[in-house]
């Protein structure tokens, strides 16, 4: 039976591990990652599972350990934050390039100098060309609902890819809300079975990972794991649809919002987007078409099925938690892409917000949106890509 | 060993043939080469145990020579090669000299 919890969103990370009670999980802990591992060790601990949980000594080692954990054959998760995945960006490329399954959740983090524990999606934009899948949650619902599902597009065969589900550090993974915890049973037959390829363990059919590979295939593999990239649609659609069988709640590979009749819309990620929708309802109210955009899947990124959308569409603005500093934000790219190969095309602009956890306040969604109906009314003084509320 | 094409390989880079370093030869990394001074060779097969590869022929418990396909000219068997009475058994000769 599903029941109503109020936990934090590491609770609800490490609850939806321990339903699916992983072969391996080799962690290293890390503000605001660090209470998602501890909970999950203490099922260990208690014995309420059998995962194999080892302690090692950097995040670049956690990782390492999970890649030769999943050569060998088993299901393999870990969890990281901010600097943490920044050490495990070498082993990043090794998993997806090996095409192991592993799933892991990073709660978002700033990355240093200056130092910073809190919320910014620097960290997980910076590993966004490794490889990896990316599922991306507003709260703490969507991360239990997209780490349950990551291990179904992780583990498809037409995909075997490292999947990550991220989080936003402290405003979700601190923050108490009311959630639901799907039935055990239900998690694990909807997980099933692990199915190993090329095991290592496997000793009748004795394998070898990690070949030198020169210039005569490189580039072949590459162009596979490319084309492995492109199905993540397709089965992130379908293991929603059946997911949505189990929890009665509908995932997509991004949430439009009020956008039907919409003349302008903001794009953002993660938990930005629930403070968002509440001053896009206040605007509607105020008769401002106004709607809102938030990608679940930031990689492989649905560029056709977002232009669509978005092409009718006089002003959008992007709001980005983390900067490519002298260039616009990830998402900012993303979006221009989207739109560049449709007839119509929007005025874009950039916003940075919230960068090492600022407070992203309803005044800030506000100037969002005062800045993008601007532009949809033709006001040409606008910058393109600013920060927003800046302390001068 | 043949390129292949995407639709011959496989998803990961993962040997599933064990063995086929034989057919990837990897003697054209070569830049120069041990050659074998027979008469200074005391058969001691110090050559054999330290090449990182499989590129010294040995028969009967003889050394018989090398097996340059594999030999990338490391040079490790020159060097440790004790030879006969202070003259090594074997020599590094630059490839483009010979």
């Amino acid at each position: 039976m599903n029941v109503a919890v109020a936990v934090t969103g590491n609770d609800a990370m490490a609850h939806a591990l321990k339903q699916i009670n992983p072969d391996v999980c080799a962690a290293y802990p890390i503000t605001p990652q660090t209470d998602l591992m501890q909970r999950f060790s203490e099922f260990v601990s208690d014995g309420e599972i059998d995962t194999e949980l080892i302690l090692v000594e950097s995040e670049h080692s956690a990782m390492s350990a999970c890649i030769g954990a999943a050569a060998a054959g088993g299901r393999v998760a870990t969890a990281t934050s901010g600097p943490g995945l920044a050490l495990m960006w070498e082993m990043l490329y090794v998993a997806s390039g090996m095409r192991l399954p592993i799933v892991m959740p990073v709660v978002n983090r700033a990355l240093s100098a200056p130092l910073n524990i809190h919320c910014d999606h620097s960290d997980a934009m910076g590993a966004r060309d490794s490889g990896w899948i990316q599922l991306w949650s507003e709260n703490a619902q969507e991360a239990y609902d997209n780490l349950i599902q990551a291990f179904r597009i992780a583990e498809h065969p037409d995909i075997r890819l490292p999947v990550m589900v991220c989080m936003d550090g402290f405003i979700i993974s601190h923050s108490i809300c009311r959630m639901e915890y799907i039935a055990d049973d239900a998690v694990k037959n909807f997980v099933g079975w692990f199915k190993e390829k090329n095991a290592l363990l496997d000793i009748e059919n004795p394998v070898s990972y990690g070949p030198l590979i020169l210039t005569d295939q490189y580039h072949e593999y590459k162009k596979i794991q490319s084309d492995a990239m492109e199905r993540v649609f397709r089965v992130t659609t379908d293991v929603a649809a059946e997911f949505e069988k189990i929890s009665g709640r509908k995932y997509d590979l991004f949430e439009t919002y009020r956008m039907e009749d919409a003349e302008t819309s903001l794009i953002v990620l993660n938990s930005a987007a629930g403070t968002s929708k509440d001053v896009v309802d206040e605007a509607r109210d105020r008769g401002i078409k106004v709607g809102l955009l938030k990608p679940r899947l930031f990689r492989p990124f649905p560029h056709k099925q977002i232009g669509k959308i978005l092409q009718h569409l006089k002003a959008v603005c992007v709001l980005d938690r983390s900067d490519s500093f002298g260039a616009y934000g990830p998402l900012f790219t993303e979006i221009a892409a989207s739109l560049y190969n449709y007839g119509g095309k929007p005025r874009l602009l950039n916003r940075i917000y919230g960068l090492g956890g600022r407070d992203f306040l309803p005044k800030d969604a506000l100037l969002a949106i005062e800045a993008v109906v601007a532009a949809a009314e033709g006001k040409t003084d606008l910058a393109l890509k600013e920060y927003l509320s800046i302390r001068g | 060993m043949k390129s292949r094409g995407i639709k011959e390989l496989g998803a990961g880079p993962v040997i599933t043939f064990p063995g086929n370093s034989l057919s990837v030869k990897t003697g054209s990394w070569r830049s120069s080469r041990p050659v074998s001074l027979k008469e200074n060779c005391i058969d001691c097969l110090f050559c054999w145990l330290y090449c990182p590869d499989m590129a010294v022929n040995v028969a009967g418990g003889k050394m018989q020579g090398f097996n340059y396909d594999y030999c990338k000219g490391c040079g490790i068997c020159a060097l440790e090669c004790p030879g006969k009475k202070g003259r090594k058994a074997i020599a590094m000769q630059e490839e483009e000299k010979i």
